[in-house]
């Protein structure tokens, strides 16, 4: 346990390292990111404006604009910039053989990377993302009491999990096909309207809210802030992150799947 | 026993046959063409503890798959293989720890970090005592001369350092068995010269086994007693470098440097094939049971001033062995009559 522990640090560590070699690339990316944030203000106002009702199905204008912020909070943990083209371009490369030639395991060797990743992308986005939550507090009504803040933390680290297993299974493709970029320009289109990144989910019309909700997407941006502002409560709670670890394991099963017959298949082609 | 046995190891694959022309790569994305290709064919092989062997061959002759299938990167399709009692391909870590694998076209290290965390990596990665770690770790670095680079990015080495650091990390953790594919390719002579020191010095120290792949006749006059030539996937040649001349060469090279720097004498083709004239310098091709005569006659008639005789360089009889054995593997397409002949 004590050695495994080590060993997961070093990984951590020298990772960490790694990514701080690129902070100024991280640091500006972290700010630009908020770009498109204006204008989705504007917009949301706009329609605001136009309506006769306060609300659009129990969002307020504040709420809208408190929910849309909170998405790159959901986002920060989900989203795997570059995880299933690196691991395509680790199969196309052959690059591959050196974790099937060293005692290592590829699946959760790029995991650690990837918490590593998001660590540093934490302590570098932390101001950033303060100064831009305290120009909006005015859209704020308050922090959420302790249990919610747990279960949105829980859920945090759920939507991290489910963002991982999910795009490296999408990268697991590359066995089959050398070449995984439209592909995932497909998942992350999808991705980026059904995650509820654009909108909150629950506005759309009950057919589609059925759809959307059945898909593991929702997961990624949408369930977490929801979880925040307090729009899912008791038991519907319980059953959202029940859901939400259930996707987590199926997805470590896909991956696990996806990886086990790859293999089989790299062989077959000569490596 | 022997550490690495190999017994009818077989490998085919199939590869997709993209036809030329836009119809037919349309064509592609419905019915594709496969076609086998038969990399490695039934090979036998036993290579004893301590023993370093080389592959030679050309291209595409089945080298690196066989190296492939050692570590366990791929499964084979028939035959089997064990290496110090394990099936490679199972790809258990108590077989993975207890190997290393080197590639001379792919990069192991870290990119943007230096070096000396890359083999941080692999201490916990393989689990290494910090004590052996720390005294491995320095061995390697002295014996490679590298202490002054550890701290530099690897992506600032140049190629033979880099290669220098990838030896290291593949050697951290003391393997019994190392893999090792082209291991020089791209080096210049000096960086060449300068690993082949070092691997046969740490060779014979640890008396570890090694399997070499290269392309470089010099990587390998100067590192193995033991060549195994591999052509069209199957094993062509078993035994020592100088044995290949002895089977594959019957000629030899003999240089005179005549006493009139003027001009050469005209009759010396009928003594044997020309290979270079250069007044006062001639070198001759001659069947080696024809060569005292040669010798004899040339010294009898001419004022000779230097004379050297010579085996053919090792290139040029492997070339030509496997220009020979491609004329044959296309002549019949079954390759085992020709192992038999040669073997």
């Amino acid at each position: 346990m004590y050695a495994r522990a080590t060993t997961w640090w070093t990984i951590l560590r020298i990772c960490v390292e790694e990514r701080l070699v690129y902070r100024g690339d991280f640091a500006l990316g972290t700010l630009m990111r908020f770009l498109p944030f204006i204008t989705q203000i504007f917009l949301w106002r706009a329609v605001f404006a136009s309506r006769d009702e306060p609300d659009i199905n129990g969002y307020t204008y504040n709420e809208m604009i408190s929910y849309l912020l909170l998405t790159n909070i959901s986002r920060a943990f989900s989203s795997m910039p570059g995880l299933s083209t690196s691991i395509a371009q680790l199969i196309r490369t052959g690059e591959l053989k050196k974790y099937l030639a060293q005692p290592i395991d590829m699946i959760g060797f790029y995991l650690l990377m990837r918490v590593a990743h998001k660590l540093v992308y934490y302590i570098i986005a932390a101001a950033p993302f303060a100064l831009v939550f305290y120009l909006c507090r005015g859209f704020f009504s308050g922090w959420p009491d302790p249990l919610t803040m747990a279960a949105f933390l829980t859920s945090l680290v759920l939507a991290f999990l489910l963002g991982y297993f999910l795009e490296a299974t999408i990268g697991m493709v590359g066995f089959w096909f050398l070449e995984v970029s439209s592909l995932l320009f497909v998942y992350q289109l999808f991705s980026f309207f059904m995650s509820g990144q654009m909108f909150p989910l629950d506005i759309l019309p009950e057919g589609m809210q059925k759809l959307v909700f059945a898909l593991p997407l929702p997961y990624l941006a949408y369930f977490p802030v929801a979880v925040f502002l307090g729009k899912i409560q008791g038991a519907e709670l319980v059953r959202g992150l029940l859901i939400e670890a259930g996707w987590v394991l199926f997805f470590i099963a896909a991956s696990r799947f996806a990886f086990y017959h790859g293999l089989k298949r790299y062989s077959a082609f000569g490596g | 026993m022997a550490i690495i046995e190999l017994s009818g190891l077989t490998k085919s694959y199939r590869v997709y046959q993209k036809q030329e022309g836009l119809l037919a790569s349309v064509r592609g994305l419905f019915r594709r063409q496969y076609r086998t290709v038969e990399a490695v064919r039934s090979i036998d092989l036993q290579v004893e503890q301590g023993e370093f062997v080389a592959f030679l061959g050309p291209n595409g002759a089945g080298k690196t798959t066989t190296l492939k299938l050692l570590s366990g990167v791929i499964a084979p399709t028939g035959g089997t293989a064990h290496v110090m009692g394990h099936i490679p391909w199972k790809r258990e870590n108590a077989y993975r720890s207890r190997f290393a694998l080197v590639m001379g076209q792919k990069n192991q290290l870290w990119w943007d970090l230096p070096a000396q965390e890359s083999f941080r990596l692999h201490q916990q990665i393989y689990k290494i005592e910090p004590e052996r770690f720390d005294r491995t770790r320095d061995e390697l670095v002295d014996l490679l001369d590298v202490r002054r680079l550890l701290k530099q990015p690897v992506r600032e080495l140049s190629l033979g350092e880099r290669m220098k650091m990838e030896l290291i990390a593949a050697l951290l953790h003391s393997p019994e068995v190392l893999f090792l594919d082209e291991p020089t390719i791209g080096l210049d002579v000096i960086a060449q010269h300068n690993i082949q020191k070092f691997l046969r010095h740490y060779q014979q120290l640890r008396k570890i086994t090694i399997l070499l792949t290269s392309h470089y006749m010099k990587d390998v006059a100067a590192l193995c007693r033991r060549v195994v030539i591999i052509a069209h996937g199957r094993i062509m040649y078993d035994g020592s470098l100088s044995g290949i001349i002895d089977r594959f060469s019957n000629h030899k090279v003999i240089t005179f440097l005549f006493a009139d720097d003027e001009s050469l004498p005209n009759d010396l083709a009928r003594f044997g094939e020309v290979m270079e004239e250069q007044a006062p310098k001639i070198k001759l091709r001659v069947e080696r049971r024809k060569a005292p005569d040669v010798l004899a006659g040339i010294l009898a008639k001419y004022a000779v001033e230097d004379v050297s005789v010579e085996d053919p360089p090792l290139e040029d009889v492997i070339a030509e062995m496997f220009a020979l054995t491609g004329e044959q593997a296309a002549n019949d397409r079954d390759a085992g009559a020709i192992a038999e002949r040669m073997a």
